[in-house]
């Protein structure tokens, strides 16, 4: 028979009803109060970056879609900008803005996403309901420029797959309105209800210091008080053109990171606006045809366009990106979403490292759950937004 | 342009902590949307369209929801006006696919005037990830991912496209006869 003083140790997960996806926390606790525990991910580990060493530059832009699979297309544009970065090539104006509009629509369908989950996880059902009916209206917008919902495959390097359909710009139009009714109809339901701040308020604390030295990025850190924002602090796509505020929180729990999330729907809306004001016609794909497809029309027209679409798809004939290496983050839902990339020559990619928004937020779990119950769990985790692709990648 | 960094901290105060009355605020704003649904699933009953839907969920099999064209649903081959097909096995689908789901055995066309043709195209439909590349490469126009089938399903799973079927000539689903067959080897 154990001691009465021992700890208990409790596995919860890999596959528990309350863990958003496959880990695994190995508690030890005492009583309902949590001693100490580690956290065990790896379940989803699909070998992403090995994968990309053995496609074309193009072909690699699925496997990012399958890495954050809320909000996919900001994974399209971080790797296709890192690699047109390598390639030394800027896209034009119109693609620029059409990727900073899905962008931000992407990061409003993560946040929905996540925060969704989070309230219904604290027993808000009704809020998860109108926030899944809220992210439909985005998936359709997904679906009417990319032709699928969650696996988008959109961008390409140097540029787009394809224009996005002429009522493409209505349709936003129409849908932001709804989208700031329904941000405003989640708000009144929960951010002064007081069970949900008595289930969040000072739950799952990080200081300022320690989220920085864990290497949180993103609302997390935001809401431990630390306004670092990549979308700001180094600019890419035409993101320095828009205003924009950026949410700080002053006390880095729970109920800060739903603030902060909240407050970033509502600026992405504006971004969004901004965006679809100046929005330049003109063409989506730059001119330089060793690097993007050529029109249809001349592919089925004329022998250069033809010669031009097979020199791209055929093997060791593709895109030839430079030799050099790297690095270009981009703001994802979650945080600092960044691709270092290695070049040879080649036309396949040397290597590809991925980073994670989520990985250093999750491995920070045993320190924000120490000393806190067993059902502080659900909200720190919810509020951590963990995505299983993306963290095992 | 201005980025105004805000500090957006609530503070919980007195109205917060007597409970019941935000708890009211949230009751109004479910209440209003039961009504409100209620209201326009009414006016449908007595066959007046609203201009928003009366409930966001679809009664699936019965009612579908509306797809734009442009959605990449299942791989079909298109034809030529003489009922031949267009592809040339000229095999840029098959280098593109990033997931090798593709296999062209390509053959002599039959016709002069066409040189190659495939002898057999087949795609192996659980291999394939849907990112539309081989549309994308297609020089012929001869393959599309479109909404003639978005949605298809399967008992088995060794579902492979043939020619044939990708081309329409043929409705039946070879994977039907081999699931048949299976289930009788099986005594089923």
């Amino acid at each position: 028979m154990l001691p009465a003083s021992a700890p208990m140790t409790l596995a919860m997960g890999p596959s528990h009803p309350a863990m958003h996806g496959i880990i695994r926390l190995n508690l030890q606790l005492d009583g309902e109060r949590i001693v100490d525990s580690t956290i065990d991910i790896g379940f989803l580990h699909r070998g992403f970056e090995k994968m990309v060493e053995r496609h074309t530059w193009n072909q690699a832009i699925i496997y990012t879609d399958r890495l954050n699979y809320v909000s996919a297309i900001i994974n399209n544009t971080g790797y296709c900008l890192a690699v047109e970065k390598l390639l030394g090539i800027e896209t034009p104006p119109r693609c620029q803005t059409l990727r900073v509009i899905m962008s931000e629509l992407s990061r409003v369908m993560d946040h929905l996403t996540c925060l969704g989950a989070q309230v219904m996880e604290t027993g808000a059902m009704t809020a998860f309901l109108y926030a899944m009916q809220a992210r439909e209206w985005i998936y359709e917008l997904v679906e009417m420029c990319c032709g699928a919902r969650v696996t988008t495959n959109w961008t390409r390097i140097g540029g787009l797959s394809a224009d996005v359909p002429p009522e493409f710009v209505d349709a936003v139009k129409e849908r932001i309105p709804k989208l700031r009714r329904m941000n405003d109809e989640f708000s009144k339901l929960l951010t002064k209800n007081r069970i949900f701040i008595d289930r969040t308020k000072g739950v799952g604390v990080m200081s300022k210091e320690d989220a920085v030295s864990w290497g949180f990025t993103g609302p997390i850190l935001r809401a431990s008080g630390v306004p670092f924002d990549v979308r700001r602090d180094t600019p890419y796509l035409n993101y320095d053109e828009f205003d924009f505020e950026i949410p700080v929180g002053s006390n880095g729990d729970v109920y800060d990171r739903y603030n902060v999330r909240l407050f970033e729907m509502e600026q992405s809306l504006r971004i969004t606006e901004q965006a679809l004001e100046k929005l330049p016609d003109g063409p989506v794909n730059i001119a330089d045809k060793t690097i993007s497809l050529p029109d249809k029309l001349d592919v089925y027209g004329n022998i250069e366009g033809l010669i031009n679409q097979f020199k791209l798809i055929m093997d060791d004939h593709g895109i030839k990106v430079p030799p050099g290496e790297t690095y270009l983050p981009v703001e994802a839902a979650n945080g600092e979403l960044g691709f270092y990339i290695v070049s040879t020559g080649e036309d396949v990619p040397y290597k590809c490292r991925c980073r994670p928004p989520c990985l250093p937020i999750t491995m920070a779990m045993p320190t924000m759950i120490k000393g806190e119950m067993i059902a502080d769990i659900i909200p720190i985790f919810g509020s951590v937004n963990m995505i299983g692709g993306e963290l095992d990648r | 342009m201005q980025k105004k960094v805000t500090n957006i901290t609530i503070t919980p105060g007195f109205k917060e902590d007597i409970y019941w009355v935000e708890v009211f605020r949230g009751l109004w704003i479910t209440n209003r949307h039961f009504f409100v649904n209620m209201w326009r699933l009414t006016l449908n009953l007595f066959g007046i369209k609203t201009k928003t839907r009366a409930v966001a969920t679809y009664q699936y099999p019965e009612e579908h929801r509306p797809i734009h064209h442009r959605l990449r649903g299942r791989h079909r081959l298109t034809v030529r006006q003489n009922g031949s097909m267009r592809c040339t096995a000229c095999m840029l689908c098959e280098t593109i696919c990033p997931c090798d789901c593709i296999h062209i055995i390509p053959g002599e066309s039959p016709d002069p005037n066409v040189e190659k043709f495939p002898e057999q195209f087949t795609i192996d439909v659980l291999r394939c990830c849907f990112c539309g590349y081989c549309a994308e490469a297609c020089p012929m126009d001869a393959i599309r991912m479109d909404v003639i089938e978005p949605e298809f399903a399967s008992y088995t799973r060794d579902i492979l496209f043939t020619k044939e079927f990708l081309m329409g000539q043929t409705k039946e689903r070879p994977w039907e006869k081999w699931l048949e067959a299976d289930m009788k080897s099986k005594g089923a």
